[in-house]
């Protein structure tokens, strides 16, 4: 098993003909996704060759969950039309939107989780590299040849130390790791992986990555002390960011005396969770957690 | 961006938001001139983004414009929180009665907008009792529910959250909302945030949106992702987590990072080229680390870029670079750096291993 994502997945691209949709459709294919199609109405009803693969272009994300069973949207589409674009796969009542695209408005952003909150499609991102489960699927920008299938369970606000922790503890391997994304409103929080996982049978140890900026990490700790059963390894990053500056991801900043490094560090040990200085210690502690069970 | 007080009042204004008369001064001379102008008290604020200026004597009242005048020339130029002021808003002074605050916000951890509301204005919003805030989630589609504000200031609340959305702001907040002594509404104070991802289709044509530090200004021109901190040890890599974090573990070992400059996944040779030269441009740096981790981007072509960016620059590399490269194609990475044996440049292939030895060289 997997969280969200596994090999029965059908996931069709909103943005594929782009340059970027494109390429990481051919990389998703090479991973063994079921990729069924993509998405544009402008060249609705053509196919795009990606490789050895023909892929149909749908007018909308309705008509292709309608013709494909399709059950996972990826978008890729500029930030100018990521709103009109999640809103259409939530419309479409797709199980899972995962959306990639760097630079959305968060006015966008909020406007869509105020329809998308209470509806049947689970949205992951926006800025994010997307969710694997190593040896089944891979719904997003995140590399497939780091590591294979394992027991460990990954989410992290950040994309490169995903792989950077995936790549530590390559010879152990991923259940699913989830890229949940850097800005201030995302689809899915920490609190979600966590539940996911805990629930999921292949999954048995956690690691958490967070940064400065909100109180995601707070209240991932105050979840996992009354929901979590599996061991979690934590690991933050920021610790030197100055405050009121942004640190790259958007939602990366300290503001006043909230968001530090220091208080969410403390909020997940104060949880029982360990929590590495450096992301190596963190893949040290992890792989002491599996050595253990 | 955050906005400067005289930038979000010209904003409110322009949405129709009453604010007091006045305008911004960079002189003594200037200031007595708009607060002859005015005709009747003004106060003198100095304008830098940073709270606390009332505290630091950058907020003073100034009964005539002789006054206004002596008091921006003590003004100008003082230090506030790290910031030089540079400039004073001379407004007209207000016969307060009621004091409010009000404010529209991201609320990360509801995911959307936030008003909030409060009748003990003109202080620290932070220093007040949380039951006497009222606090209103938004639905951006649907607009302001009217139990978020009391009747009399919905007209005022209505203009602001209309400041909010067609700005593309992630806060505005007034602080104090006052009604004066004639029973008129006004915006005293006001902080704005805009939010960087929206400048595509905002007019920004009436703000500088320059960073104030030069190393950051020519960063931002050449379409870095560079903040300027006051460390020794420049710090180089892809993705802002990966970055962040060897900014921590620089410090762990520790030395102070010079600066956060992410490159983003897939750079080229120029891109390295313009990340070394700024982080060179910097006197204060010792050393510098570059911190890749190879996901898409495979470590072949980042070493290549780094030699390339090494040729371009030329003489300018004057201080050691410690360089780790790991993932994707890690070990013909390596080997390419080993081959092109550049004098300045030096591997370590662990993170932890280069952070220590970028510190060991540069604190």
């Amino acid at each position: 098993m997997a969280i969200w994502l596994t090999e029965k997945s059908r996931v069709v691209v909103q943005g594929m003909t782009g340059a970027e949709g494109l390429k990481h459709t051919r990389r998703m294919l090479a991973a063994g996704t079921d990729v069924a199609g993509g998405v544009n109405p402008r060249k609705a009803g053509t196919l795009v060759q990606v490789k050895d693969t023909s892929l149909p272009v749908f007018a909308s994300v309705g008509e292709a969950v309608k013709e494909t069973g399709a059950d996972v949207s990826v978008i890729f589409v500029p930030p100018a039309h990521t709103k009109s674009a999640v809103l259409e796969a939530v419309d479409a009542e797709i199980p899972l939107a995962v959306v990639i695209t760097e630079g959305v408005p968060v006015l966008d952003t909020a406007t869509v989780w105020a329809r998308a909150r209470n509806s049947a499609t689970r949205i992951i991102g926006p800025n994010c590299p997307g969710l694997i489960s190593p040896g089944r699927a891979n719904a997003g920008i995140i590399p497939s040849d780091i590591t294979g299938a394992g027991p460990i369970g990954l989410v992290s606000k950040s994309g490169t130390l995903t792989y950077q922790l995936m790549h530590e503890l390559r010879d152990i391997g991923f259940s699913t790791c989830v890229g949940i994304g850097g800005d201030p409103i995302i689809g899915t929080t920490h609190i979600d992986c966590l539940a996911a996982f805990e629930a999921d049978p292949a999954t048995k140890a956690i690691v958490l990555i967070g940064e400065i900026g909100g109180d995601a990490e707070e209240r991932a700790a105050a979840f996992i002390a009354s929901h979590v059963t599996k061991p979690v390894v934590g690991y933050i990053a920021g610790f030197t960011a100055p405050p009121g500056k942004t640190m790259g991801h958007a939602g990366a900043i300290v503001s006043g005396s909230s968001g530090t490094a220091e208080a969410k560090k403390a909020a997940l040990e104060a949880a029982g969770v360990r929590v590495g200085r450096t992301p190596s210690e963190t893949a040290r502690l992890m792989r002491a957690v599996i050595g253990s069970l | 961006m955050d906005l400067y007080e005289h930038q979000a009042m010209r904003l409110f204004a322009a949405h129709q938001v009453p604010v007091p008369a006045g305008d911004v001064a960079a002189s003594p001379s200037a200031a007595a001139a708009i607060a002859a102008r005015i005709g009747r008290p003004t106060v003198i604020k100095a304008q830098v983004k940073a709270g606390g200026r009332g505290k630091a004597g950058g907020v003073r009242l100034a009964p005539s414009p002789e006054a206004a005048s002596a008091l921006a020339g003590e003004i100008l130029g003082m230090e506030i929180k790290g910031h030089r002021v540079r400039q004073v808003l001379v407004a007209e002074a207000s016969d307060i009665v009621e004091e409010y605050y009000l404010a529209f916000l991201i609320d990360r951890a509801d995911r959307g907008i936030l008003a909030m509301f409060s009748a003990s204005g003109g202080m620290d919003i932070e220093q007040v009792p949380a039951s006497a805030i009222v606090r209103t989630p938004i639905d951006p589609a649907a607009g302001l529910p009217p139990e978020a504000f009391p009747e009399a200031l919905q007209p005022v609340a209505a203009k602001l959250w209309e400041v909010f959305v067609a700005s593309d702001a992630t806060l505005v907040e007034v602080n104090p909302l006052i009604v004066d002594r004639s029973g008129k509404v006004l915006a005293v104070d006001g902080k704005v945030t805009l939010d960087d991802n929206a400048f595509f289709r905002q007019d920004l044509s009436d703000y500088s949106t320059e960073a104030e530090d030069p190393l950051e200004q020519r960063a931002a021109a050449l379409g870095l992702n560079y903040v300027k901190l006051d460390g020794t040890v420049g710090i180089i890599g892809n993705g802002a987590g990966l970055v962040m974090s060897t900014l921590d573990v620089v410090a762990g070992a520790g030395a102070r990072p010079a600066n956060f400059l992410d490159i983003g996944g897939g750079a080229g040779a120029q891109v390295m080229a313009d990340a070394l030269s700024v982080v060179l441009e910097d006197p204060a740096v010792k050393s510098v680390l570059v911190n890749v981790f190879g996901g898409i981007t495979a470590c072949d072509a980042v070493a290549t870029g780094i030699i390339q960016a090494l040729e371009l620059l030329g003489d300018a590399v004057t201080r050691p670079i410690v360089v780790r490269l790991d993932g994707n194609n890690a070990a013909a990475g390596r080997s390419l750096l080993a081959e092109a044996a550049h004098p300045m440049v030096e591997q370590v292939d662990t993170m932890d291993g280069a952070a220590a030895r970028a510190a060991g060289l540069g604190a």
